[in-house]
């Protein structure tokens, strides 16, 4: 397993090596440089110059890139062209935490909404429990976070003015980087924009538990518990519900895909400072270094995200073996 | 040609012994037809793809015609228009439907413009990256795919690699890279060379066009790896082998044995996909990288009127219903359709 791990580790090195120099070149390509214009005017050209000489712009594209990766390998990210007083590291020390605190809040419910949903709807098969069950699920699916989040700013923000409309409820710096200060503001702040990025990966989730518990329900394994006269609580938390999450599992690195589309709008329509709309806000500048450095950690995160679903994958089914 | 003859006279021979049997298709449509939930999103999307056609008909004025005196009105409430405007602008004026002129159905955004209108000219934009993304990903997959998987070997591992990498790029960021890149090089003017006509043409298009090679160009490695795990199962199957034996070649094969085998549950898996294409250009749209302006789309239209979401909610919650519908509609049938084509299901209710 170990060893897995480890080539697994190198092999997304040249991946990641790839990622960051086709988001280099692309973000270069672009038509126009970040210091076009002061505001609506254009830049006068001498003083272009010479802040393009201070960045390395002038410089040919090839040392331009390998001198970012030799910053990179030291953790450097780079400079911000539009808030000079700002490096990348800066901006993603900041950002990172809370989208990082999104993520894994919305994955925490939509874990906790969606198993029990989809356990209640398989053990009462083609009932009128099932049938609403899987039609909720459906909705929950059916629903893109473009919707969802102003819906719920709507109906709980503006209409019933229970919570708060927008902003994060916690701000840098956090507990080792990462731990938000849990205050009242917190969670206030959190449950709409969780559950409008939770919502539709439980009703994903949903789905996939009851599919899953379905066919191992009526497998030899569970007959044969059920004959030994086990109690049937015994025989679905025990045998079967294991087996029947492999599929869930399957579905987490797509999902952790998911969390960062979801991020992009969900982080948009709430206005949090988090690492997708401080990407969405770049789009029109051409901050390079911001851009590619966040596209990069969107690799990374993807990569761990698929290896992590693979080991899961070994424990959740022991006949897998990956050496 | 001659393995077609030889395949006909056999088929000819069982059906005058056996009498015409039924295909897998037929009892699957039978099967489909019996989930009436399916069948209803079926219809509803048939239904959108009709309105979407006829939208000119359907809709008292042009999408585009801004009236900054009415701007943000209501639904259902009547306004006040001079005769002039009504007569020149709306369509429907001095038909039995004149009321259409006098009241906004849906209402109107904040530049005056009817929002009924926009959200049936919206459909055009969902269906349009509905159908063309799906189709772009189904070909480019389906090819792929079975020529990896019908090759083998070196050349199979080599164009799995490939996939396996493009799996491992995050998708979203680099699509929001490329649509900026060429909305970037669109507002430049280019106008020479292979750029240059792909950019006339994306006006023409009201934008789409960036929209669909940015939602086809990477979404049709799913489609790869399944279109190739199928043909692996159907390759060594007998009926393949009986083929060869009959001295098919290699295209005969691939063309009238793998395929037809392989498309059915690639469709399944496809129409489950619609939903994500909708969503990912509602996406787009929302954070102003979809379609060109004034072309209406309903994610861009989300992203207009919620910032004034407390006086306005209509503006956000009529494009909202609207994406919702459609991707329930596509969720139902597309269930609906997987429920009747996996035999291994079938008959388990």
């Amino acid at each position: 397993m170990f060893r897995f791990i480890i080539r697994r580790l190198l092999m997304a090195i040249p991946v990641i090596f790839l990622v960051v120099l086709a988001t280099f070149v692309l973000v270069h390509a672009m038509p126009g440089g970040p210091f076009d214009a002061v505001g609506m005017r254009a830049m006068p050209e001498h003083i272009r110059v010479v802040l393009e000489r201070r960045y390395g712009l002038d410089k040919p594209l090839y040392q331009q890139f390998f001198s970012y990766v030799w910053n990179l390998l030291q953790g450097d990210f780079g400079p911000m062209f539009r808030q000079p007083s700002q490096t990348v590291n800066d901006i993603i020390a900041q950002t990172f935490p809370v989208s990082i605190q999104l993520g894994t809040l919305s994955v925490i419910v939509a874990f906790t909404l969606g198993i029990p949903f989809g356990i209640i709807a398989a053990l009462n098969h083609n009932t009128a429990i099932d049938y609403s069950a899987t039609f909720l699920a459906v909705i929950g699916r059916s629903i893109p976070s473009v919707v969802l989040g102003p819906i719920l700013i709507y109906v709980f923000a503006v209409e019933l003015d229970w919570l708060p409309i927008a902003f994060w409820g916690a701000d840098p710096p956090f507990a080792l980087g990462v731990f938000p200060k849990i205050t009242k503001q917190f969670w206030t702040h959190a449950i709409l924009p969780v559950f409008s990025l939770g919502t539709g990966m439980a009703a994903g989730i949903a789905r996939l538990t009851r599919a899953g518990l379905l066919e191992v329900l009526s497998s030899d394994y569970i007959r044969t518990a059920r004959a030994k006269g086990l109690r049937e609580r015994v025989v679905i938390v025990i045998h079967a519900l294991k087996n029947s999450l492999i599929p869930v599992v399957t579905t987490l690195g797509p999902m952790l895909a998911a969390i960062m589309t979801g991020a992009f709008i969900t982080e948009t329509i709430f206005a949090i400072n988090g690492m997708g709309r401080r990407f969405v806000n770049s789009i029109g500048q051409r901050e390079y270094f911001l851009q590619t450095s966040l596209v990069l950690i969107y690799g990374v995160l993807l990569i761990m995200g698929n290896l992590l679903v693979d080991i899961m994958y070994a424990w959740f089914d022991p006949r897998i073996r990956y050496d | 040609m001659t393995a077609d003859k030889k395949l006909d006279e056999i088929k000819n021979e069982t059906e005058s012994q056996y009498g015409k049997g039924r295909s897998p298709m037929q009892d699957a449509f039978r099967e489909f037809r019996r989930n009436i939930i399916g069948v209803a999103g079926a219809i509803f999307i048939v239904l959108v793809v009709v309105g979407a056609f006829i939208a000119p008909v359907l809709t008292p004025y042009d999408f585009a015609q801004q009236n900054l005196l009415n701007n943000r009105q209501k639904p259902m409430e009547s306004y006040v228009i001079t005769t002039d405007y009504a007569e020149e602008h709306c369509h429907w004026y001095g038909t039995p439907m004149e009321w259409g002129c006098t009241v906004y159905i849906a209402g109107s955004d904040a530049l005056g413009r009817d929002l009924w209108s926009r959200l049936v000219y919206g459909a055009r934009v969902s269906l349009a990256v509905a159908i063309s993304a799906s189709s772009v990903s189904l070909l480019i997959g389906l090819i792929y795919g079975t020529i990896a998987g019908f090759a083998g070997g070196r050349t199979d591992n080599l164009m799995m690699r490939i996939v396996d990498f493009l799996y491992a790029i995050p998708r979203l960021p680099i699509i929001i890279m490329m649509t900026v890149y060429f909305k970037a090089l669109a507002r430049r003017g280019v106008t020479t060379g292979f750029m240059g006509s792909i950019i006339s043409l994306n006006k023409a298009s009201g934008g789409l066009l960036f929209v669909f090679i940015a939602i086809g160009a990477l979404n049709w490695i799913g489609m790869a790896r399944q279109a190739r795990g199928q043909v692996l199962a159907y390759k060594e199957k007998e009926f393949v082998e009986a083929a060869r034996a009959i001295g098919a070649g290699s295209g005969h094969i691939i063309t009238k044995h793998l395929i037809p085998n392989v498309i059915g549950p690639l469709l399944i898996i496809e129409s489950m996909a619609i939903p994500g294409y909708i969503f990912l250009e509602a996406a787009l749209s929302f954070i102003g990288l979809g379609v060109d302006p004034p072309t209406p789309s309903w994610g861009a239209m989300i992203n207009e009127g919620y910032a004034g979401i407390r006086s306005n909610p209509h503006l956000v919650l009529f494009p909202g219903a609207a994406l919702t519908l459609l991707t329930l509609a596509f969720n139902f049938m597309g269930d609906g359709l997987r429920d009747a084509f996996d035999t291994r299901l079938r008959g388990r209710k």
